[in-house]
């Protein structure tokens, strides 16, 4: 299992440059992300966390995040899900057939759609396993690519898991490996991934949270994440602030 | 004239075998307990429009037998996993499945509720959601050559059935930030409310409830039930029961489990 706090820093790190971020249901570590982005960014960055009443703006129901990601009013989106596949296409519906699946997963969400209008969409599942990256989705609930003529404003740039993160290349629609977690090395990643993907000469090891992070993660993070959840706050930080 | 109905059974007894009901995801105020009194009015052949999710209260008329059809975005308990009933009933195909994407929803609604045919929506073009839905297609933008959309007929949900904080005696229902509950009753030919309350001053006589009203217009019947959504929380008033959620999800991972859920949880209780 990875440290949490790495992951939460490695995504943050990926918003980089954005000015609106917005954040989905079930995620406490790319809410968590979100909102350290926004404490290094000395608030420029805007976020909204859905779920949260603090830190989440909405006030025209739930079509809203659609609405502003249609317009172009938010530059990256989290997705994760239950398949993702070497051409970033990714199941969040189920497999073994359909629509009698024998595993079920959810199901879409907003994703059929954000993955077209949000320009950085970055995928995170902890899950790093030959089940969970697979060589051919069952389900194609997005798309990793789609054919020139198809509106779609970006797409996605980027895969963490609990073992490293991977770039993706829209062109050539693979993955490339960028870094490695601590304990983690190329062999023992390739070993737990269900397809190819690219390696370059040199793999440095994930950036590790630098104290400043940290922080921020005890402090002004822990305590806006714990506002939505709370079990996970309580789990991962040492709130130094007032709750 | 909207109906102030004493009872969330007879709430219940307004919505008809087969009808197309919009119900809202867990955070917008789902009246659970009418739900129940669904369930024990034994109605069958429902179809579920989630908008866009749904849990509990899915699973619950699903496993209950009361559900032929849902469309949805997505179907799950939250941090208590999947929706058990839903998952059985997809692999028996016992459930006809619509899968959705939240925005798709929330568009045919819109359409509905502007009186057009159909809403273009961006995305989905080259996703197994659009490939498996024969009732939504792809046109060329009328108005841009070499441009693909596609396009998703209205949705004109029977009834809307969704619990509220409060109503006046008029049966306008305030259902403040909650403005999915708006767009659902206004596509809706008609909304189904539990409110915690009734007040006795018209909602409209204050400019701050006013811009947060449903109109009584929209809603046929109006039933009080305190802590209507329960074991869903509801705005700041509780909050959601996860003992009892957590207790649901193991209960209804077997068909005996869910059985026993039903006898002791729905059809012997709140008989009001």
């Amino acid at each position: 299992m990875a440290d949490p706090r790495l992951l939460i820093v490695t995504l943050a790190r990926l918003l980089d440059g954005c000015r609106t971020v917005a954040v989905g249901a079930l995620s406490p570590i790319p809410g968590s992300a979100a909102l350290l982005a926004r404490a290094l960014s000395g608030g420029r960055l805007h976020v909204s966390v859905l779920g949260s009443r603090r830190h989440s703006d909405f006030s025209d129901g739930g079509r809203e995040l659609f609405d502003r990601a249609g317009q172009g009013r938010i530059d990256a989106f989290f997705l994760g899900g239950g398949e993702i596949d070497g051409a970033g296409n990714i199941n969040m519906v189920g497999t073994g057939g359909y629509p009698r699946s024998e595993v079920r997963f959810p199901g879409t969400f907003g994703a059929a759609f954000m993955a077209f209008a949000v320009p950085r969409v970055i995928l995170f599942r902890e899950e790093h396993t030959p089940r969970v990256l697979v060589p051919r989705v069952a389900f194609v609930s997005v798309p990793g690519t789609s054919p020139p003529g198809v509106w779609r404003r970006g797409g996605i740039t980027a895969l963490v898991t609990g073992c490293c993160v991977f770039g993706f290349d829209p062109a050539r629609a693979r993955f490339e490996l960028r870094s490695v977690h601590p304990d983690e090395t190329v062999a023992s990643v390739r070993a737990a991934t269900g397809f190819d993907f690219d390696v370059p000469a040199l793999v440095p090891t994930t950036e590790p949270p630098g104290a400043a992070e940290i922080a921020l993660l005890d402090g002004p993070v822990a305590d806006a994440i714990a506002e939505v959840y709370p079990r996970f706050a309580g789990a991962v930080f040492e709130p130094t602030g007032t709750p | 004239v909207t109906e102030l109905v004493d009872t969330t059974n007879g709430l219940a007894r307004r919505v008809p075998d087969g009808a197309l009901i919009a119900i809202p995801p867990d955070y917008a105020g789902v009246a659970m307990a009418a739900t129940r009194a669904v369930v024990r009015r034994g109605a069958r052949g429902l179809r579920l429009l989630a908008v866009p999710t749904s849990g509990l209260q899915a699973d619950l008329l699903i496993g209950a037998g009361c559900v032929a059809s849902l469309e949805a975005a997505a179907m799950t308990l939250g941090e208590h996993g999947a929706a058990p009933c839903f998952v059985r009933a997809q692999r028996a195909g016992t459930l006809a499945i619509k899968d959705a994407t939240c925005p798709a929803i929330h568009a045919g609604l819109q359409a509905a509720e502007k009186g057009v045919p159909f809403m273009p929506l961006r995305g989905l073009i080259g996703t197994d959601v659009l490939r498996h839905r024969t009732d939504w297609t792809v046109i060329d933008n009328p108005f841009a050559a070499g441009d693909s959309i596609v396009v998703l007929p209205a949705l004109r949900p029977d009834r809307a059935l969704f619990h509220a904080a409060m109503a006046d005696r008029e049966g306008n229902v305030w259902i403040g930030r909650r403005r999915e509950l708006i767009t659902m009753a206004h596509a809706a030919e008609a909304s189904l409310v539990t409110v915690e309350r009734l007040v006795d001053r018209p909602l409209f006589d204050d400019p701050a409830l006013a811009a947060g009203t449903l109109p009584a217009l929209f809603v046929e019947a109006v039933a009080v039930a305190p802590r209507g959504a329960w074991p869903i929380g509801f705005e700041d008033l509780y909050p959601t029961d996860d003992g009892h959620i957590a207790a649901y999800a193991r209960a209804a991972a077997t068909p005996e489990g869910f059985a026993r859920y039903l006898a002791e949880h729905v059809l012997d209780a709140d008989a009001a």
